[in-house]
């Protein structure tokens, strides 16, 4: 009976203790410090345990339970899978800010922000291989906010636009260091291998004041990859049927426990002679490129710090014009038109970026940039030489007023430029040096609204001093619609020949109207940029979709008019009048059915100028563009799957600059027809390492008949290159491969 | 002599206060239940609401709260405080049925099915 008493009294004691999971949590340093007050708790339920003094703890242990979570203040969140009660001893890592955010749901190729103030477009690398050629200014053909075209019917150059307006009046930075400006600017995005480019930012309208005083349109930015993240081992050979071959290969190794290295090669050359349309003229340059860069990766997580240190050395030749040009013996001559233009670069260039361990918001960041870029250039008679310094530095403190809805950034930059120009024998020499102060506040309040409010203090050689005001905001109207709205003033100097090099191949007498202004003669450049946009998410049969507007208008305060209305002459003179640029762009992104993704957009230009001829059209700008991507992958099996695109471009007519004073045999149409293009490319991903791609550009074989003007007589005063306004080369179709090693 | 007294007695006064100065970045943590990223804004819009609140920072998945707050101005007690007031529990504290109820109906983290839904 005793016994049996002591059974009942033991009984309970055997129901309530139900297994426990002991163990102990430490400080991953040298010391192993226990850490107490660390919360330990079985993922998706609230059993949980706080560490002691001694880092233990004991929690209750069922065989469901089998992640187990450990989370302390400023250490990394570590989950454990536990799949039998034995004691457990784990160490945590320090956290800091600098940590990546891994977000481990699908990203779209490319999307808008729902929370940023600004309209930022995101471009991530999965969008760029939709493009498979081949450097930055080409990775543009599968965004319909930013429009490329060729720049001249010779160097095979393509320029880009947003909001109607031309790249020079956009900042395009690498890694928010001004790269593309000054002497690169005509040739410049074709200087940034695609491969290097691990993401793209498009900012639409005013951008942030933090990166200069000069962007008018908008801003690109494009995020090069590092060598801590990028593959070990990358190479990727492409191969067209123009004759074009592409080799790029990375190299990545991890130096020490915080220091990495990536060595990035890029070499493409054209060396076949094409005249598809039978003008004598080459249709694409024939181009050696050869671009190297070394990039140093310093990270220290405990303290805060990353670094990065890049070396870059470009050099690139290209030659164009007639068939029979021999530029031994044909240079600078009337026997036969012909050009080349040989480009060296180098640039160097630092980050550094501290996170206070302690204080997450508090940041310095510290840039600094210089390059050297040396064009030396003729085309026909002209001759044009172009040698560029380059200086920039910028120092940006975070911080926060109050808490952290409260954002302020601030610093100061500095910027030196030296030209050395020469055109023809003219010796176009100047020093452009600016000093400037920002400081730029943020207010989000977590939910329905965010404000950037910007200002910049410069002071500048030969701009003088003057402010740059900045201002976006963004309001949650309703559940998935967000409304923004940007306006800001920007302010350049006006580089006229290196932004405007096609004017070499031409016959036309260049004239400079102004003479009292400090560039050239003439003023400044200053324009108000206002920005709308409306975008809304919503489901249609069940599958997202999303929907955006906006529009945005730039006013010209002052605007160096380019005016090619003479056929006999381009003329430079500061604007007297009006000159704006209206934009409106729908644009609506659908997936149709699982891994179908759709985007068609719609864009509507109003971009006219006061010339001195009358207010007109601003040439070579379509009033109406259609744009539609599909784009297609099968599921993943055997780790090998298919991947489908297909872009269709359709523009409106474009009005050509006048031709009134040539010959009738050398007069043009006032517009242009309407060009269509469609780009198809099927990828087969063999495994992550192995992928091959086959490709058309252009398969409708569209042409531009007579893009040259008086191509059978070169030297005439009607000769011109620049009304181009389609494709100058058929079809072409290409094939790769990339191989890659984690 | 006066003008001594006083200096004597602003500098006692003044040790006093560094003897006693509190962290202005204090940093705390707190195990707040919820379900989603409204509630995250929720809990986070609350805390900084709490004045002396520098940043709050909620994870959907541990359910931890780091917090840094100015000592001087606020407690982790008030800050607890406002945090149920908007419907959330702690560990320490529970919220109030009145204040659960307003949460929206996808935020009812009390309630298992909803934790579910949440689950993948």
């Amino acid at each position: 009976m005793k016994k049996l008493l002591y059974i009942i009294l033991v009984l309970p004691l055997f129901a309530v203790s139900q297994t426990q999971l002991q163990g102990a949590i430490f400080e991953d340093n040298v010391t192993k410090s226990p850490l107490p007050g660390a919360n330990v708790f079985w993922l998706g339920t609230k059993v949980g345990d706080v560490t002691d003094f001694d880092g233990k703890f004991s929690i209750l242990y069922k065989k469901d339970y089998t992640k187990l979570i450990i989370s302390y203040v400023g250490f990394k969140t570590d989950t454990l899978t536990v799949l039998e009660p034995k004691p457990i001893t784990h160490s945590l890592k320090p956290t800091s800010e600098l940590d990546e955010i891994k977000i481990s749901s699908r990203n779209k190729a490319s999307a808008i922000s729902y929370l940023s103030s600004q309209n930022v477009i995101m471009v991530s690398s999965d969008e760029l291989l939709k493009a498979a050629c081949c450097n930055l200014s080409e990775s543009f053909e599968t965004n319909p906010s930013i429009d490329v075209n060729f720049a001249d019917a010779v160097t095979g150059t393509r320029q880009i636009k947003m909001l109607g307006l031309t790249s020079p009046y956009i900042l395009i930075t690498t890694e928010n260091i001004p790269s593309i400006r000054g002497a690169s600017q005509a040739f410049g995005l074709s200087f940034i291998p695609g491969t290097w480019v691990e993401s793209i930012q498009i900012t639409k309208g005013a951008g942030s004041v933090v990166n200069g005083h000069e962007s008018i349109a908008g801003q690109i930015n494009a995020e090069l990859v590092k060598p801590s993240t990028d593959d070990k081992l990358f190479i990727n050979l492409y191969g067209a049927s123009n004759a074009r071959l592409e080799l790029n290969t990375h190299f990545n190794t991890k130096v020490s426990d915080k220091w990495d290295t990536g060595i990035y090669l890029h070499g493409s050359t054209l060396n076949t002679k094409h005249d598809v349309n039978n003008d004598g003229f080459l249709d694409m340059p024939l181009y050696n490129q050869v671009n190297v860069m070394n990039r140093w990766q310093y990270t220290n997580p405990e303290k805060g710090i990353v670094s990065f240190i890049n070396l870059k050395y470009l050099n690139d030749q290209k030659q164009a014009g007639q068939l029979d040009f021999n530029p031994d013996i044909d240079k600078l001559t009337t026997n036969s038109w012909g050009t080349e233009i040989d480009t060296e670069r180098y640039e160097v260039s630092a980050k550094l970026g501290y996170v206070n361990p302690e204080l997450p918001w508090q940041s310095i960041g510290v840039q600094a940039a210089y390059s050297g870029h040396e064009q030396d250039s003729y085309f026909g008679l002209n001759s044009y030489d172009i040698q560029h310094s380059s200086l920039y530095a910028n120092v940006i403190y975070n911080t926060i007023i109050s808490d952290s809805r409260h954002k302020i950034k601030t610093g100061i930059s500095y910027t030196y430029d030296q030209y050395k120009e020469f055109v023809n024998t003219v010796d176009f020499n100047r020093t452009d040096n600016s000093i400037g102060g920002f400081i730029e506040y943020n207010y989000f309040n977590l939910d329905k609204f965010n404000i950037t409010a910007g200002l910049r203090v410069d002071r500048h050689n030969l701009l003088g001093t003057f402010i740059t005001p900045r201002l976006h905001m963004r309001y949650t109207t309703w559940e998935k619609g967000v409304f923004r709205a940007s306006v800001g003033r920007g302010k350049r100097s006006a580089n006229i020949f290196a932004e405007n090099q096609k004017l070499f191949s031409t016959s036309r007498n260049i004239n400079t109207l102004n003479t009292t202004g400090e560039i050239y003669g003439l003023d400044p450049e200053i324009a108000w940029n206002y920005g709308v946009s409306f975008l809304q998410g919503f489901r249609l049969f069940g599958r997202k979709a999303e929907l955006t507007a906006d529009f945005h208008r730039t006013n010209f305060k002052n605007q160096v008019v380019v005016d090619y209305e003479n056929a006999q002459e381009v003329n430079f003179y500061n604007l007297d009048g009006e000159s704006y640029a209206n934009s409106f762009q729908v644009e609506l992104h659908y997936e149709l059915f699982n891994n179908f993704n759709t985007r068609v957009a719609y864009k509507n230009y109003d971009v006219k100028t006061q010339f001195n001829s009358g207010k007109l059209e601003r040439p070579l700008t379509p009033k109406h563009r259609f744009f539609a991507n599909a784009s297609f992958e099968t599921e993943i099996k055997n780790n090998s799957k298919w991947k489908f695109d297909a872009t269709y471009n359709w523009l409106g007519a474009q009005r050509l600059s006048s031709t009134q004073n040539n010959p009738i045999q050398y007069q043009l149409l006032e517009y242009s027809k309407t060009v269509a293009t469609f780009n198809a490319q099927v990828t087969k991903v063999f495994s992550p390492k192995f992928e091959i791609y086959l490709g058309g550009e252009n398969i409708f074989n569209t042409r531009q008949d007579n893009p040259i003007v008086s191509a059978d007589n070169p030297f005439d005063s009607s000769f011109d290159t620049t009304f181009v306004y389609g494709p100058i080369f058929g079809a072409n179709y290409f094939a790769g491969l990339r191989f890659k090693i984690k | 002599m006066k003008i001594l007294k006083s200096t004597v007695l602003v500098l006692a006064l003044l040790m006093v206060s560094l003897t006693f100065a509190q962290n202005k970045n204090e940093r705390a943590s707190l195990e707040v239940d919820g379900v989603c990223l409204m509630c995250k804004k929720r809990i986070e819009k609350a805390s900084l609401n709490t004045k002396g609140v520098k940043s709050a920072t909620w994870d959907v998945e541990t359910h931890e709260l780091k917090l840094i707050f100015d000592e001087r101005k606020t407690n982790l007690e008030t800050i607890t405080k406002s945090i149920v007031a908007v419907g959330h529990d702690t560990k320490e504290l529970k919220a109030i049925d009145a204040a659960y109820e307003t949460v929206h109906p996808c935020c009812k983290y009390r309630d298992e099915e909803v934790n579910d839904d949440h689950k993948n």
